[in-house]
């Protein structure tokens, strides 16, 4: 235990030098670290983007596609599902309950989605967690909007305020439904997620938006009421169920209704649909997307690398004014594995306390920012053990710590030979 | 360059050896103390034969049986007085159970001895340059190692220090039985010697042109 206690004193006496190497140590493991947690994050962050629901059903497409429009507010559908084809499933009896979703429309860059109750209710993100209301309630009337956090913090609208829907998704549309204006009687918490960043009314008021509209343009005042300045002389209430719907969200009675289902619905007769297994899709999305990861992992692995150098130059350089510590250790009876061992224990104990101190400061980090981080971006960095990745990434820290103290150390050993024990200092 | 015909130093004796810088004293040390070893010819250290010992061997042997005193900065920086005391018989089991009594206790008598008991706790830092010279005595003299060398220990002493010092060395040696081997460029102290040698005319290199 002598050589240990003499690399440890040896190392407390080099004080500022020693605490500048752990740190910079420290530093780069951090980073190696942070960004493992970080990647960590943004996949449990993506793939938790909906949870709970069993399918996603939408007319016959892509696969992404159709999650990025459902999902992530992304894209433009490539079709409907007809108002008997989606009630024909709602009602199902291996169905417990469905989230339709009338998309198409927008609100200054944000999306305006039809939905039910069901939305409020069912709707599920990140492992279970359920929406809630900041403000408000849900969108019961047809002429009610719920708004998620995002879009109301940029659009700066409160309860009650009136806003008017475009017909597309334009930032300002040319033609804006303005004959039928939306009260806010919702605002949702924030979910980091797409949800955030759209509009939810009723089905019905996609519908009543609509009404007239079915050519395309509309409704020519003279035709649809001879004093278009008499608002209540234009009735919406001639629509009794709407006719189509974008897509929708199934959640089944059991994981094998969920597969049954799935064949059921795209082997449907009547019209071409398709359903697809949310996690499996995302899954195979984050892995198209996911090759960013690698880079960030590139870079962090040379930072490590040149953490590492700077500790190999430190130690180096501190050698030169240790020849007369190595040459009394030489003089009272020290050999090569002492001269050898003390170095290398000097580097591998740097080391360590490095990968130490990086990792506490990556859960002090985490600790102290997680709710900054997840307010400000939407993003949820857990506290979770390190993974066997990290693990690795840290043995190997340490060993290469220790494999660098040879370097020094063997320089030293032969310059105690060459030296003899007269350093020219 | 070094090349000294046959160089004998009889044991229990304090031997005086001149030599001035160039006369090769910095090779002749290193095999003595085993970390050089002779190109040719025979090295004999207290009866065992260097010429043919393994670099690890002669590092043991040299930990448990000699001391070695340096002209200056004779201590490890981060150690106290008392541990650099310590620390030769730290590492060498066999030179540990030489000392009796236990290890601190030896140290202090030695240090009481050589007049620097108060200053154990210190770091070398702390010290004086001629009390980091006794302590570096007391460390080459703790677990009674046979053969203490001294390259010009007391070089950087003032001259009343200096005959203290080798006062103090004198009679440890003499209480240990230890053979003193003590180089120096300075003639002065040859008087206080049992025997004095110089280097420079054991050294047939050194009258080569060329050192």
């Amino acid at each position: 235990m002598l050589t240990p206690r003499l690399a440890f004193r040896s190392l407390a006496n080099r004080l500022l030098p020693s605490i500048l190497t752990v740190a910079s140590i420290a530093f780069s493991v951090a980073l190696l670290v942070g960004i493992e947690n970080v990647r960590n994050g943004l996949r449990e962050s993506f793939t938790g983007t909906i949870s709970g629901t069993d399918l996603i059903v939408g007319p016959r497409s892509g696969t992404i596609q159709l999650l990025l429009y459902s999902v992530f507010g992304m894209g433009s559908p490539t079709g409907n599902i007809s108002w008997e084809g989606y009630t024909h499933f709602r009602d199902h009896e291996a169905v417990a309950w469905t989230i339709p979703l009338s998309l198409g429309d927008g609100h200054r860059g944000f999306r305006v989605i039809g939905t039910t109750d069901a939305f409020y209710e069912h709707f599920r993100f990140r492992q279970g967690r359920e929406l809630d209301f900041a403000h408000g309630g849900a969108a019961s009337d047809d002429h009610d909007v719920v708004l998620g956090s995002e879009a109301a913090a940029r659009l700066g609208y409160g309860l009650g305020d009136e806003i008017v829907v475009t017909h597309g998704m334009g930032a300002a549309g040319i033609m804006d439904h303005d004959d039928e204006p939306f009260e806010v009687v919702g605002i949702l918490a924030r979910t980091g997620t797409p949800v955030d960043r759209a509009l939810y009314v009723t089905l019905e008021g996609i519908d009543v938006m609509h009404a007239g509209w079915e050519d395309g343009v509309p409704p020519m005042p003279s035709f649809a009421d001879p004093a278009p300045s008499d608002t209540d002389a234009a009735p919406p209430t001639q629509i009794t169920s709407p006719t189509q719907i974008t897509a929708f969200f199934l959640g089944a009675t059991s994981r094998f209704a969920t597969l049954r289902l799935q064949r059921e619905i795209n082997e449907h007769p009547d019209e071409p649909l398709m359903s697809i297994l949310p996690g499996i899709a995302l899954a195979e999305m984050w892995r198209s997307v996911g090759y960013a990861e690698d880079g960030l992992k590139i870079v962090s692995f040379f930072v490590v690398v040149v953490g590492l150098l700077g500790m190999l130059v430190s130690l180096y350089t501190a050698l030169d004014a240790r020849r007369r510590e190595m040459a009394v250790f030489r003089a009272i009876g020290a050999g090569r594995g002492r001269i050898v061992g003390l170095l290398v224990l000097e580097s591998g104990f740097l080391a360590l306390m490095g990968a130490l101190a990086g990792v506490a400061l990556v859960y002090g980090g985490i600790f102290a920012f997680q709710g900054m981080v997840e307010s400000r971006f939407g993003l949820l960095i857990p506290l979770r053990p390190l993974g066997a990745l990290e693990w690795g990434y840290l043995a190997a820290v340490v060993i290469a710590g220790f494999l660098i103290g040879l370097i020094p150390a063997w320089k030293a050993y032969r310059t105690t030979l060459s030296d003899g024990l007269s350093p020219r200092s | 360059m070094l090349d000294i015909d046959r160089l004998e130093i009889p044991k229990g004796e304090a031997v005086f050896l001149h030599g001035p810088s160039g006369s090769g004293k910095t090779t002749l040390l290193g095999i003595v103390a085993g970390v050089l070893s002779a190109d040719a010819g025979e090295v004999q250290i207290l009866g065992t034969d260097f010429t043919g010992l393994s670099g690890a061997r002669r590092d043991a042997f040299r930990g448990t049986r000699m001391g070695y005193i340096f002209q200056m900065f004779n201590l490890i920086p981060y150690l106290t007085a008392l541990d650099n005391i310590t620390l030769p018989c730290r590492m060498s089991g066999a030179r540990r159970k030489r000392v009796a009594g236990g290890l601190d206790a030896g140290a202090r008598d030695l240090a009481a001895r050589l007049e620097i008991a108060g200053e154990l706790g210190k770091f070398p830092g702390e010290l004086s340059v001629g009390q980091q010279q006794r302590v570096a005595a007391a460390r080459a003299l703790l677990g009674a190692p046979d053969l203490i060398v001294a390259d010009e220990p007391t070089s950087a002493l003032d001259s009343d220090r200096r005959t203290r010092f080798l006062e103090l060395l004198f009679e440890s040696c003499r209480a240990q039985g230890a053979t003193l081997l003590f180089v120096s460029h300075d003639r002065s102290l040859e008087t206080l010697f049992d025997q004095a040698l110089s280097l420079g005319e054991l050294n047939r290199a050194a009258s080569a042109p060329v050192v």
